[in-house]
């Protein structure tokens, strides 16, 4: 039963990522945009490129595991085609796995890209490949469920884009993606210990490099792994309530 | 006992907040009958449907089928369903190929047989030419018959059928019932949900009308018009039906309790059995030249009318909605 359960949040997966994440404007939103933001500070302080590495890395898993995730759900539930994965012999729990992985996968897919393309212009004085693959995983699970989450909390997709870009843009100014958590005001570092993105950047950073971490490697790990859970758990607990 | 049904239902309640949607309903389906579930709009048919196949808890009750219970069992009890529901609801992005290739996946269809199933299917469903087509280009009738497919995929012994020929047209509604019959003649137990009285009439074995969450009556349809059956009917032709006072004069007859004139024809309805003898001889001392006589059975749409209340203007207008 256990293996029947697992083949089916894989089929689940391998159709979402076929179906909706390699497609052009998928990959352009997950790619482009952060691209284009960490363009824009390279331009205002080109020394300090390397140092935005972590954060770029973190915000294209962000953007890319989130990008369709966080309307995927509502989406299907509007046309009814969620209605048929839920008829399948596979539990709620494992459709919502499925769809998790399918946008992890792609977040992971699009920050190993970039991580590869800066592979060959910077060099990395602290690098370790298992933190590394780690981290990301992690931290593409976590955006991933984060988008599931607001994709079960709305009814309607124009508020899930909405639901997620409140959640997306702040987290970029305060999860110390371009500026230094210990830079900012006290009130606000209190709300970025309250953001994932702060988690996989850090760990990222420590991944990398050695300068500007602020929390332990493992911890950060344990953290966002704790994330994922809990944002699993809720988003299950939603669509069990919204589906009567 | 057990066996010989496919499903069985006790005390089924379904509330959504403080609205009783689905009202402590019993029933049983036999295996391999067609059982058909009418009722009006509203009247709680869907989340009959929508608790049995496990999309939603019921809030009350417990409901059997093909051995299992849907709360305690509800992945087995997958195993064992198919569903068609009222919207054809595959994935417009994956072709009519993928699509049952897909649900073949999802069903746990061994590897080595998803592609045959899936080209068997569409050959069920006369689909060849659409094959690779998606499921977004196809019609309604072609997209309702490839949902049909899709819960045919694991070769299910019991299917889900909620309002299948809603808004098809002639040609797509006749192909999908020849399907049904099909399936059913294969052993396939079927519940069918339908607000179509005609429809229910032509394919069900027996049917449960539910009303307001309540379901007040099951039967075979014949047994539901016969059971709403209170006078003989029937209609006379005749040569001369512009005799004066023709209609009064019917009406004197001793046992006649109701008449009424549709053109040239006169529908009479008898107290008990028409005394046929004594009733053409009074017709024809009155000089009426009887040319035909036609016993009349009530359909099931009267019986429907009369064991639901609903007035019949109501339900027409209710259907037409339905259409639109």
């Amino acid at each position: 039963m256990i293996s029947n359960e697992l083949k089916a949040i894989y089929f689940i997966s391998l159709k979402d990522i076929k179906s909706y994440y390699f497609k052009p404007p998928n990959i352009s939103w997950g790619i482009i945009f952060p691209v284009a933001m960490a363009l824009a500070f390279y331009l205002r302080n080109p020394i300090g490129m390397i140092d935005l590495i972590p954060g770029l890395l973190g915000m294209t898993i962000l953007f890319g595991a989130t990008s369709m995730e966080a309307v995927v759900i509502t989406f299907e539930r509007r046309l009814g085609s969620f209605e048929r994965l839920l008829l399948a012999p596979v539990s709620l729990e494992g459709v919502l796995a499925g769809k998790i992985l399918g946008g992890a996968f792609f977040g992971f897919v699009v920050s190993s890209a970039m991580l590869i393309v800066s592979l060959f212009f910077f060099s990395f004085p602290h690098f370790n490949l298992f933190f590394l693959i780690l981290s990301l995983i992690l931290s593409a699970l976590v955006f991933s469920t984060l988008g599931a989450f607001v994709s079960v909390a709305v009814k309607e997709v124009f508020e899930a884009q909405t639901l997620a870009n409140l959640f997306r843009f702040p987290m970029i100014f305060l999860s110390g993606v371009f500026i230094p958590i210990v830079t900012l005001p006290l009130p606000v570092q209190i709300i970025s210990y309250f953001l994932p993105l702060t988690y996989s950047v850090e760990s990222l950073r420590n991944s990398l490099l050695i300068s500007h971490n602020i929390i332990p490697y493992w911890v950060s790990i344990l953290i966002l792994a704790v994330f994922s859970f809990a944002l699993y758990w809720m988003s299950v607990r939603i669509l069990k309530k919204r589906l009567g | 006992m057990e066996n010989h049904f496919a499903l069985t239902v006790e005390g089924l309640t379904k509330y959504y907040n403080s609205f009783l949607a689905v009202d402590h309903i019993n029933f049983q389906v036999m295996r391999g009958e067609i059982f058909g579930f009418l009722g009006p709009n509203g009247a709680g048919k869907t989340t009959t449907i929508r608790m049995l196949c496990g999309l939603i808890t019921p809030s009350d009750g417990k409901a059997n089928i093909m051995g299992f219970d849907i709360q305690k069992e509800t992945v087995k009890v997958k195993r064992q369903i198919g569903v068609v529901p009222e919207i054809s609801n595959l994935y417009d992005e994956l072709t009519s190929f993928e699509n049952l290739f897909f649900m073949a996946q999802l069903y746990g269809v061994p590897k080595s047989h998803r592609d045959k199933r899936a080209e068997e299917l569409i050959r069920l469903i006369r689909l060849e030419g659409k094959k690779d087509a998606l499921f977004s280009r196809l019609s309604k009738g072609m997209k309702r018959s490839l949902t049909v497919a899709a819960a045919l995929v694991h070769d299910p012994p019991f299917i889900f059928l909620d309002e299948p020929t809603s808004g098809l047209d002639v040609a797509s509604t006749r192909n999908l019932r020849t399907t049904i019959r099909q399936l059913n003649q294969r052993g396939t137990t079927i519940f069918l949900t339908t607000h179509n009285i005609e429809e229910a009439n032509q394919l069900c074995h027996r049917i449960a009308v539910i009303v307001k969450g309540k379901i007040i009556a099951v039967d075979t349809p014949e047994a539901l018009k016969k059971s709403v059956q209170e006078k003989s009917m029937v209609e006379l032709g005749m040569e001369n039906p512009n005799l004066p006072d023709l209609l009064d004069s019917i009406k004197a007859f001793d046992g006649v309790d109701t008449v009424s004139r549709c053109q040239d024809r006169f529908i009479i309805g008898f107290k008990g059995g028409p005394p046929w003898g004594s009733f053409l001889q009074y017709l024809q001392e009155k000089g009426v030249l009887v040319t035909s006589v036609n016993t009349l059975q009530p359909t099931l749409e009267d019986a429907f009318v009369k064991i639901t209340g609903l007035d019949r203007e109501i339900m027409m207008m209710e259907k037409e909605g339905k259409k639109g």
